[in-house]
């Protein structure tokens, strides 16, 4: 099998911005390349969405549930376990982000558009009520603690303080993984498997007909899009520290929704830019204001009014050789 | 006995509450096809409309008279949604869905911080409504009169809504555009208009319903989020754009809901979500929806 690859003035464009990834640590400060981290991690998870919204065509507004399932399988392996390694994180994350959206997905994959939506939303509820409910194991509202892991067997030297851990390796840690991810998520969408997707988008009866079978396809799809939501989370708790119940209320899944559209879903790049994109909006509008849900809102109502095919689609109009989405 | 009775009692009192925010978002699902997750929001603004008009009249108007002002929240919800239709839903009528669940979950931000700088952080009351009307007594119990009150207002909507839909021409031409728009349209029926129309009367019940629990549990940021989820639980129950549905499926949800919080607090919510999620699956419709 030949591994698909990008076409090469886009490969261009991606070798300089690794290079431009690799070197940021050491150009900006150790809060600015945090804020990024958390982009990139963010952009994890908008790549996991984007292969349901944009290539399979179903709207999940319950994504919280396997960012918040990544998340909080990292805090139990720390509170149960008293593991603090990294991997062991990764892999926790992974593996019950796997179980739990192979198990709703099971059920939500029955039904397309609204219902879909909303059965979605319904099922992350279930995890937010009992996150918030089940306070001796989960922390209630106040949430669990998780230390500073280690990574790959090292911990971090007690000469360095935490800021710098998480800004150089950590940093380095989570672009790797990301950059692992996306190459992942590309050779994904563009195998058979991708393709049926995005026939399975375009017309359900037609691929039906040629022989997919549609919905287990839709299945692997969705549990494919929650492991990955569901390993952005597990990489998202070391760098906050600590993980509440809000990250399973189904306003962050809006808000998962939001940075993908924001982005641009009808293109590879476009949650990615969106996941960063947003990242800085969002952190910038806290600390501008108290109403940074209005300014976030208005953007938002701005952005499907006026853009709706988000950054990456108005770079694709205003340059189209440059940036020729891949996915369409 | 007396018991069961209070217990029967929240359960109404909590259907009624839940009736009017679901009933309101069934109506303009049915109509317009179209799911507002800032419908919230509008039952919210209800109640800080309310308590806000209460507040500035408390010293100068006798208790009595204050409760004119609770219906204010109701109206300033309607007259909400009468501008919000036209200026900001209208264009997406002919769009994907996804983008009608984003530019109403924009709404929502937005209304939602609204209500933070029109009133602030912190929460509105007007108990003195509530406490004036005093309680009775149930065998050992005692139950505040009020609740009692928010119950008949609950009834008498779905009464109200019933009567509005099947009895009136205004009702004809609502079913009408719900059943088939374009030949609604085909038949002179101004379908803009239905629109506005029925949007409004969604937000006016939403708001009243914020209106008349506001005096019990007062106005508070983020009542509205939590609303809508447990009116999708009631819709999905009772069947998008149902009305009947939206009423029987709000008693029932306040049913478990009552004794779930009495018998099993810690799944509670859970169970209600999951109730929701398995009628999806074995009636997607829902009890009372058109499949």
């Amino acid at each position: 099998m030949s591994i698909p690859l990008p076409p090469s003035r886009a490969l261009g464009w991606i070798v300089a911005t690794v290079v431009v990834l690799a070197v940021l640590p050491w150009v900006m400060d150790p809060y600015q390349t945090t804020l990024f981290s958390y982009g990139l991690v963010m952009a994890i998870a908008a790549l996991g969405f984007n292969l349901l919204l944009g290539y399979t065509g179903l709207l999940s507004f319950g994504h919280s549930a396997y960012f918040g399932v990544g998340a909080y399988a990292v805090a139990l392996i720390v509170k149960y376990f008293k593991i603090t390694s990294l991997e062991a994180f990764i892999v926790g994350g992974i593996v019950a982000s796997a179980l739990v959206s192979a198990l709703f997905g099971f059920v939500c994959v029955r039904y397309t558009r609204i219902f879909f939506g909303i059965l979605t939303m319904a099922l992350s509820q279930v995890l937010w009520s009992l996150a918030f409910k089940f306070f001796w194991v989960t922390g209630g509202s106040d949430g669990l603690r998780v230390p500073t892991p280690s990574l790959l067997g090292v911990s971090i030297p007690p000469s360095e303080d935490k800021m710098t851990f998480l800004a150089h390796r950590y940093y380095y840690y989570v672009l790797v993984i990301f950059v692992l991810a996306a190459a992942a998520m590309w050779i994904i969408v563009h195998s058979p498997f991708g393709k049926a997707l995005q026939a399975i988008r375009d017309n359900e009866t037609r691929a039906e007909f040629v022989g997919v079978h549609v919905r287990h396809y839709r299945w692997i799809a969705f549990v494919v899009s929650g492991t990955y939501t569901g390993l952005a989370g597990a990489l998202w708790v070391p760098l906050n520290g600590l993980t509440t119940p809000d990250i399973l209320h189904w306003t962050f899944s809006g808000e998962i929704v939001f940075f993908t559209v924001l982005g641009g879903f009808g293109t590879f790049a476009g949650p990615i830019v969106g996941a960063i994109v947003f990242n800085y909006l969002k952190t910038f509008a806290v600390g501008y204001t108290v109403y940074w849900q209005m300014f976030l809102g208005v953007v938002l109502v701005t952005l499907v009014l006026a853009l709706p095919n988000g950054i990456m689609g108005m770079v694709a109009r205003l340059f189209p050789l440059r940036a020729k989405a891949p996915a369409s | 006995m007396d018991t069961f009775i209070v217990h029967a009692l929240t359960s109404l009192l909590y259907a009624s509450v839940l009736f009017l925010i679901a009933g309101g978002l069934s109506l303009i699902y049915g109509v317009m096809r179209i799911v507002n997750l800032a419908h919230g929001n509008l039952y919210a603004f209800g109640a800080y409309v309310s308590a806000w008009a209460v507040g500035v009249m408390a010293t100068r108007w006798p208790t009595g008279l204050l409760y004119v002002l609770v219906p204010l929240g109701a109206v300033a919800a309607a007259g909400l949604g009468a501008i919000l239709e036209p200026t900001l839903l209208r264009p997406f009528y002919r769009r994907a869905e996804e983008y009608q669940l984003l530019v109403t979950f924009g709404l929502l931000l937005i209304l939602d911080d609204l209500m933070r700088f029109l009133w602030g952080p912190y929460p509105l009351s007007a108990s003195q409504l509530y406490e004036a009307f005093g309680s009775i007594s149930i065998g050992e119990t005692i139950y505040p009169t009020y609740n009692l009150v928010v119950i008949a207002v609950g009834a008498l909507a779905a009464l109200g809504m019933w009567a509005f839909v099947y009895k009136t021409q205004f009702g004809v031409i609502l079913r009408a555009t719900s059943q088939n728009m374009r030949m609604a349209q085909a038949l002179g029926i101004n379908v803009n208009r239905v629109y506005v129309q029925a949007f409004t009367l969604g937000c006016f019940m939403a708001g009243l319903g914020g209106a008349v629990i506001m005096p019990s549990q007062g106005a508070v940021l983020g009542m509205g989020v939590d609303a809508l989820i447990m009116a999708f639980v009631v819709v999905v129950i009772g069947g998008l754009g149902s009305l009947e549905g939206a009423l029987i499926g709000a008693v029932l949800v306040g049913i478990v809901r009552e004794f779930g919080i009495t018998l099993f607090p810690e799944i509670e919510l859970a169970v209600l979500y999951l109730m929701a999620a398995v009628v999806l699956l074995i009636r997607p419709a829902g009890l009372f929806g058109r499949p």
